[in-house]
């Protein structure tokens, strides 16, 4: 179990372009389970590749452990990876692909057995052990993969979208194995993802990364509560956050903490006119699609989000009150777009 | 699927069906009845005669010879090609300056026609201008009037065949396997050097076993290209010296063509077929698997 | 184990060297053919001489000889006649019979196919025999139309997998685009797919050129006089006078005729590949 860390690391792959990776500092803490968030594009993959060994940095330094290894190979790093699609030798058994790092490591023929079913135990592939990678659905070769992984006690784990390739259902209890496998574990584990329910629900902290720089760095609650910049609010929560732009601030707030008068009471309340337009019914809440019809606004459009407890009669083509509290605003420089102070109202 | 489209499919595939079926299966067919047969050139009738064709084919130590080295030359053939294009593929699969080039070099000797090349050959292994009997002369390996005859001693001229045949196939190997190495998806060497592996373990483990199905493609038809073969020796040798290098192709040409004897002629190429029906075999085996994948 | 350096420059080394040693060994006739092309005779046959360079100046003499004094160029388009005929003839049959099987059929275009694939496993030099008696039943002996007749039996199996896995990849949806329109399933096979399949077309049309010219056991077999004989039959054959051959002039000849199917043939290599290997690689 080390600690990763990653100073000033640049990664330009055509001369005079923009780095795929510029200037990144980064540092896990020890047994952590981070994530690395971003659109594609967004460099996440190419700093995770950098990290593993597979691609040479243009410059900066990476430290596994406190040692720099910039020089080494992938296999003298001691890190395990697991690829989007598996990468499980094919012609190989699980328990082949399984003790083959074992076996590249030069590892004692005689201490492979144990060591191979202490992994698929960890697992629960200990029956799959036998057969082809074909002949496994696709969350039982992530398992497989995760199996690999781990049967050379990495000191780093890295995990590159490992549940992109799983459907929609699959992913959700994938997920939930996962977490539950990092605790048991507990090896510092660096995780790709451009999902960003994916990046709350597991990690630790959040690196969420834009064009090749590192936006903001915290905890689910810190990326989400209190965004860094304009692209941390707006790319953080389904549907986004509301911005509105004045001439040199921005303000938002989220549709979560959009609500209708009644519900956000107080002289603390910004009180709005809303029209509603649309609505989508999900079950446990409804997304309104409005607009504002206060002066001044132009029929901006904003979302709201009303858990399913909340009142009806929201339709449609109704107009309403609807407020947000003062706190749960935040003001973003229009021209850094920064997060800035709150500032009194541009509209009041 | 409407009939319609039923019908339309067999009209369309209909005429290449029919001339293929005349043009393949009928003279297969009637290589199979001459060989039964007393048929000569020249002569419109022939009639059975039973085993006889066979039995004196059998009995000529002429084909014994040509049943050898058929097989001979094509194995060691075989065996020297798959070992030389799986080292050249690798050496070929990652990106460098000039590989365009060095492939259009590497590719000639299969591209250009068979007894253009073997030509070519016959000059380089002539017995008095051979190029290689210079360098060896100059390098005072032989004295000028001792070097060996490449294509008039019969074990020179047996080796001197096979090495014109990997000449040509090596190429034709070396480009299906490339095509089979880059057909390895890229995940998963780089999976092997997070897992460990050098890069003699990552070739011989998990690139030349993944490749396993395209060698099996490249081993086959180039059996069946060595095997079924007749231009090579036809130009380099014309089977000598002495029946060293006679093959079945060329026999079956011999006597059937050049000695008119078109029965005994079709006998001896009938026994081409088992191999081929063995190869035959095999290619469908492989189909069936990829299938399975 | 040596230092990570020595081990980069020794693999590079073995790389470098193999690929050099592999060039020379595959190409080195060809280079050997531009030299007896242009060497003097004297200089040719004289074994004191080096065979790697001038010693004497070069000439033309051989390539006079070659096009002046023998019928390489009767043969050349005698050759080109052929190619273009048979290529029509394989275009004919197999353009359809392709498409037939790449979407008309389900199971039983697998098997089709795969038949169809095992022709090719018939020999030249099995059928010749059996051939040779029908080529002259029908009059044909001693002319080219016996091998316009014959090569679609090789070229044609070839072509209609090179264009099946080709048809294979076009997306279904067009032609049903089509026939939603109104067209018929003939209709968008002629306007929509053909038009669209020019590589592979173009792809088959160097394939079939490239067979016709490397065959050698057919044009052997059924044509004798010098005058109507194909050019990879003629310049091995008929290049040699009484026991002398005119190696010169020979090399000349093989070197002028390698050049351009070389050059054709590996433009498009990448689809041969393809169509040999379209089973084993998913």
């Amino acid at each position: 179990m080390a600690v990763v860390e990653t100073r000033n690391l640049v990664k330009v792959f055509k001369q005079g372009e923009l780095g795929a990776v510029n200037n990144v500092n980064l540092e896990t803490r020890e047994g952590e389970f981070l994530v690395l968030l971003g659109p594609s594009g967004s460099g996440k993959t190419t700093l995770l590749r950098m990290i593993a060994g597979l691609e040479t940095p243009t410059s900066g330094e990476i430290r596994i452990g406190g040692e720099v290894v910039n020089d080494l190979t992938p296999r003298e790093r001691g890190i395990a990876m697991v690829f989007q699609s598996y990468a499980l030798y094919p012609h190989l058994s699980v328990y082949d692909n399984i003790s083959f790092p074992l076996k590249a490591q030069k590892v004692p023929r005689p201490q492979h057995r144990q060591k191979v079913e202490w992994a698929a135990e960890l697992l629960g592939i200990k029956h799959l052990l036998t057969r082809k990678p074909r002949q496994l659905s696709g969350g039982e070769r992530q398992r497989v993969a995760l199996a690999r992984a781990i049967v050379r006690e990495p000191r780093v784990f890295l995990l590159d979208e490992p549940l992109s390739n799983l459907d929609a259902k699959l992913r959700a209890s994938a997920r939930e194995e996962l977490e539950q496998f990092h605790d048991r574990i507990k090896t510092t584990t660096i995780y790709v993802t451009h999902d960003q329910v994916e990046a709350m629900a597991l990690g630790e902290r959040i690196v969420v990364l834009h064009q090749g720089e590192v936006r903001q760095i915290g905890t689910p609650k810190e990326v989400y509560d209190q965004p860094a910049d304009t692209f941390v609010a707006t790319f953080l929560g389904s549907p986004p956050m509301n911005l509105l732009e004045f001439s040199d601030v921005i303000v938002g707030f989220r549709p979560e903490a959009f609500l209708p008068a009644p519900l956000v009471p107080g002289a603390a309340a910004v009180e709005f006119r809303y029209r509603v337009n649309y609505v989508e019914y999900l079950g446990a809440e409804r997304v309104l699609y409005g607009s504002l019809e206060d002066a001044g606004f132009e029929s901006k459009e904003i979302v709201s989000r009303l858990s399913w407890t909340m009142p009806s009669g929201y339709d449609a083509g109704t107009v309403h009150d609807f407020s947000v509290h003062e706190a749960d605003l935040r003001f973003f420089d229009k021209k850094a777009l920064k997060r800035a102070q709150p500032r009194p109202y541009p509209w009041r | 699927m409407a009939l319609e489209d039923r019908r339309l499919g067999a009209a369309m595939f209909a005429p290449a069906a029919a001339y293929i079926a005349l043009l393949i299966g009928g003279p297969f067919v009637l290589a199979v009845m001459y060989a039964f047969t007393d048929a000569r050139i020249g002569t419109q009738g022939f009639h059975y005669v039973g085993l006889e064709n066979f039995r004196s084919i059998l009995q000529s130590p002429s084909f014994h010879a040509a049943v050898r080295n058929s097989i001979v030359f094509t194995v060691v053939a075989q065996i020297i090609i798959i070992v030389c294009s799986t080292v050249l593929s690798i050496a070929l699969e990652k990106p460098f300056r000039g590989r365009k080039l060095v492939r259009f070099f590497i590719l000639l000797p299969w591209v250009v026609p068979i007894s253009l090349g073997a030509i070519g050959w016959k000059w380089i292994l002539d017995s008095i201008y051979s190029v290689i009997t210079w360098v060896l002369v100059w390098a005072h390996i032989y004295t000028p009037y001792s070097a060996p005859m490449w294509l008039g001693e019969p074990h020179l001229a047996m080796t001197s065949v096979i090495l014109v045949h990997c000449w040509r196939l090596i190429p034709f190997s070396t480009v299906i396997m490339l095509a089979g190495l880059t057909a390895i998806p890229k995940d998963i060497p780089e999976a092997a050097a997070v897992d460990g592996a050098g890069f003699w373990r990552r070739m011989f483990w998990i690139d030349i076993p993944m490749m396993a199905p395209i060698i099996w493609v490249a081993v086959l038809f180039g059996t069946i290209f060595t095997f079924t073969d007749m231009t090579v020796v036809y130009i380099l040798t014309a089977g000598g010296p002495f029946d060293s290098t006679q093959i079945l192709p060329l026999l079956a040409f011999t006597t059937g063509i050049q000695g008119s004897d078109l029965a005994a002629g079709a006998a001896t190429s009938l026994f081409l077929v088992p191999v081929l029906v063995l190869i035959a075999y095999f290619m469908l085996h492989a189909a069936r698997r990829a299938e399975v994948t | 184990m040596a230092p990570p350096l020595v081990r980069k420059i020794a693999g590079r080394a073995l790389h470098v060297g193999v690929v050099l040693v592999s060039v020379v060994l595959l190409a080195f006739p060809f280079y050997w053919m531009v030299v007896a092309t242009f060497k003097q005779n004297i200089d040719l046959y004289n074994t004191d001489n080096n065979p790697f360079k001038f010693n004497l100046p070069p000439t033309l003499d051989h390539l006079k000889l070659l096009f002046f004094e023998t019928r390489y160029v009767r043969w050349l388009g005698n050759t080109a006649l052929v190619g273009v005929l048979v290529v029509a003839i394989t275009l004919a049959l197999a353009l359809p019979a392709a498409y037939a099987l790449a979407r008309l059929t389900g199971r039983w275009g697998e098997r089709m196919g795969i038949a169809i694939f095992l022709t090719y496993l018939v020999p030249p030099t099995l059928l010749f025999i059996p051939l040779s008696r029908i080529v002259a039943l029908l009059g044909l002996q001693d002319t080219i139309w016996s091998l316009v007749l014959v090569y679609p039996s090789f070229t044609v199996p070839f072509s209609i997998w090179l264009l099946m896995a080709f048809f294979k990849s076009i997306p279904k949806e067009l032609e049903d685009a089509a026939m939603v329109d109104g067209l018929s399933r003939f209709q968008a096979f002629v306007k929509l797919v053909v038009p669209i399949s020019t590589s592979g077309i173009l792809t088959v049309v160097i394939f079939t050129f490239t067979l016709v010219t490397q065959e050698f056991v057919y044009a052997l077999t059924f044509i004798s006089p010098e005058s109507q004989q194909m050019v990879g039959v003629g310049i091995p054959i008929f290049l040699v006078r009484g026991d002398v051959y005119f190696w010169g002039s020979l090399m000349a000849a093989c070197l002028i005729t390698s050049i351009p199917i070389a050059l054709l043939y590996n433009a498009f290599l990448d689809r041969f590949i393809a169509g040999f290997t379209v089973g084993a690689i998913k």
